[in-house]
């Protein structure tokens, strides 16, 4: 069996750790001695849970897809994240860190976002505790994404535009870490995914294990086993992975299948395939795998997803997919775009585009009519909706 | 005997230290940089090796180094010009930059290239100090190569006692809270912090950095301390100065050390 916690300095296996400049030691290690201690309190459990049952509206249902399943073959579950409050498995984590930031004494939260789920669920957590929040957001996902940014405005949210770069999730996490240097006090950092230094990606795979946390119940009740077969679930940074994954991280019996954007295809050049494009490097502040140059520049990704372009892959899965824990399967923004439709008219469910990628690898796998399949179904399609109506204009008349 | 020790013993005082990054504005600008500000009075030099997220640095550094990757600009070419920028001068030569550049290239073959080169300093400040231990110390070591290390005004005293145990070079004081470019006056503040490390006692040389931009600033910083960096305002001072980077350079460093001069 292999070691899926992290060790004393934030390692899986060699992935991990904290590679940050000395202008960010004292915020991160503020986070790293308390972390644990806090989430372990028996008050900031009960504050946790009340707010993901009553606020976000969790448990989230698992949901057999009778047509899906027929169509593949397989019993598939939907495990429904899109339902929570704000539409996306994003706000377990925001829920958590706001708990954290308020018990650290912060009046300033900031925070990057790609698609903007994760910064709708920021913005969502500052409006309920009452605190300062700024979100940083590349400009091209700004004009992408114009639903979640104008939902993040109409919560009190500052959007700042990161021009650097690729104008995307990557430069928006720069633009929130150089934020955090200049605001060492004060001021908490709600990282999204499981990437950047150590703790955030233990931090935040603690926070979303609550997907499946419930998953091991709820299969229990409606298969009569707590665990499935596979477990799909896509994967940029891989916060919705990580949290579906976590109970079954030493399970073998559990396949994991992490869904990476492929783009235009995994060697065209315009990609976002780290898994198979990536080698061994140093992203805001992981070592990782990530998509790099010969000299160890980070190339610019591409995805349609706004959520999956991103250069890196946290450690975890760079590590759970290094020891052949996890399966990478990649996915092209076209197929991605079908899956969609096909979803939305096969269980009239409209996934969000990342969402969309897990449930195109369904086409890549096999599997056994006997076999459990859940889908991590991390997000609602509703901010992607001028991507699928240009796509839908481009597909011939039924 | 390393340049930086040599440096030190000489001149204890108003060390003015300029950082540059490699390749900018142009691609072959690096050796008229370097051999300029050195004639110019400048000490040390320290050599940005530019990099696509360099998360720690403001627009400036960061628009130059996005121009200097551009223009072409990586480690194996730099190392030539630091060897041909070697048969001009003699100033201790300092590189700076984000390890993950350095993971890439290999440890072991970049102090070997760097200290071939006549390389006498590194800094990496994104790389931590276990790992640096572990991985790094005694190769740098051997090469006789002097790593420098930053410290903050939120680093706590006994911190600042390890990290100046693991800084073989001069420590790197950050002025204060903030990614680089930043430029105001020195605050009553900054100077308590400074007091503070100076009450500390320790054996390293040590440099000011961020937001030293101008005489006053330089002056300032060098009350304190072994003498101070500067680095944006000197790549302010050379953008769009293509054609002219050797008169551009040697203005800029008078007009630090010598007030009048405009």
């Amino acid at each position: 069996m292999i070691h899926t916690q992290i060790d004393e300095r934030g390692y899986y296996g060699r992935f991990g750790g904290a590679y940050i400049p000395e202008m960010l030691q004292a915020n991160v290690e503020e986070l790293r001695v308390n972390y644990l201690r806090m989430l372990e309190d028996p008050e900031f459990r009960r504050e946790f849970d009340l707010l993901l049952k009553d606020y976000v509206g969790r448990p989230s249902p698992l949901y057999y897809a009778d047509r899906l399943s027929q169509h593949y073959g397989a019993k598939v579950y939907l495990k429904r994240e899109d339902l929570n409050h704000t539409g996306a498995h994003k706000i377990n984590n925001t829920i958590g860190q706001i708990l954290l930031a308020e018990r650290l004494g912060k009046k300033r939260i900031i925070a990057e976002t790609g698609a903007g789920q994760h910064g709708v669920a920021t913005a969502t957590v500052c409006a309920l505790k009452g605190l300062q929040c700024i979100v940083y957001m590349g400009e091209v996902d700004i004009e992408r994404q114009a639903p979640n940014v104008a939902r993040m405005r109409m919560l009190g949210a500052e959007v700042r535009p990161a021009r650097s770069g690729s104008r995307t999730l990557k430069d928006a996490t720069n633009e929130a870490i150089r934020d955090w240097i200049n605001n060492p006090e004060d001021t908490h950092y709600i990282i999204g995914s499981v990437v950047g230094p150590h703790p955030y990606p233990d931090m935040v795979a603690r926070f979303q294990s609550v997907i499946s946390e419930e998953m091991k119940w709820q299969l229990a009740e409606k298969t009569g086993r707590d665990y499935p077969d596979a477990i799909v679930a896509c994967v940029g940074g891989g916060s919705n992975a990580a949290g579906a994954y976590y109970h079954y991280l030493n399970d073998e019996r559990v396949r994991l299948i992490a869904v990476e954007a492929a783009g235009l295809g995994v060697d065209s050049g315009e990609s976002a395939a780290t898994s198979q494009l990536g080698t061994e490097g140093i992203i805001h502040g992981s070592r990782t795998l990530l998509m790099q140059t010969e000299d160890g520049q980070i190339v610019e990704p591409y995805s349609i997803s706004a959520g999956l372009d991103y250069p890196g892959i946290g450690p975890l899965h760079a590590f759970l997919i290094d020891a052949k824990r996890a399966e990478a399967v990649s996915v092209t923004d076209d197929e991605a775009l079908a899956a969609s439709l096909f979803v939305a008219r096969q269980e009239g469910i409209i996934p969000a585009l990342e969402t969309a990628h897990a449930f195109a690898a369904l086409d890549h796998m096999s599997y056994g009519p006997e076999d459990v399949i859940v889908v991590c179904l991390s997000g609602r399609g509703d901010k992607d909706l001028a991507a699928f109506s240009a796509y839908l204009e481009s597909q011939p008349l039924p | 005997m390393n340049r930086l020790t040599k440096l030190f013993a000489a001149k204890p005082r108003d060390i003015l230290n300029v950082y540059f990054t490699a390749g900018f504005p142009t691609l072959d600008s690096t050796v008229a940089v370097i051999r300029n500000l050195a004639e110019a009075g400048a000490d040390l030099i320290e050599v940005g090796m530019p990099y696509s997220d360099p998360m720690a640095d403001g627009e400036t550094i960061q628009q130059s180094s996005m121009k200097a990757l551009q223009n072409g600009m990586n480690l194996k070419l730099l190392f030539e010009q630091l060897t041909e920028a070697r048969r001009h001068t003699q100033v201790p030569l300092v590189l700076m930059g984000y390890y993950n550049q350095v993971m890439q290239y290999g440890p072991e073959r970049f102090v070997a290239a760097a200290a071939a080169a006549g390389v006498d300093g590194l800094i990496l400040p994104d790389l931590p100090a276990y790992e640096y231990e572990r991985d790094f110390r005694e190769i740098a070591e051997a090469a006789d190569l002097q790593v420098s290390f930053l410290i903050t005004p939120q680093t706590p005293d006994e911190r600042i006692r390890q990290i100046a145990e693991s800084s073989t070079g001069f420590l790197y004081v950050v002025s204060s809270s903030s990614i680089t470019g930043g430029s105001s006056e020195i605050s009553d503040r900054q100077r308590a912090y400074f007091d503070r490390i100076a009450a500390l006692d320790l054996p390293n040389p040590k440099l000011i950095g961020f937001g030293i931009s101008d005489a006053a600033t330089f002056r300032t910083a060098c009350e304190y301390f072994n003498g101070a960096i500067i680095g944006s305002a000197f790549i302010r001072a050379l953008g769009g100065q293509e054609d002219r980077v050797g008169e551009a350079t040697q203005a800029f460093v008078k007009r630090i050390l010598e007030p009048s001069y405009s």
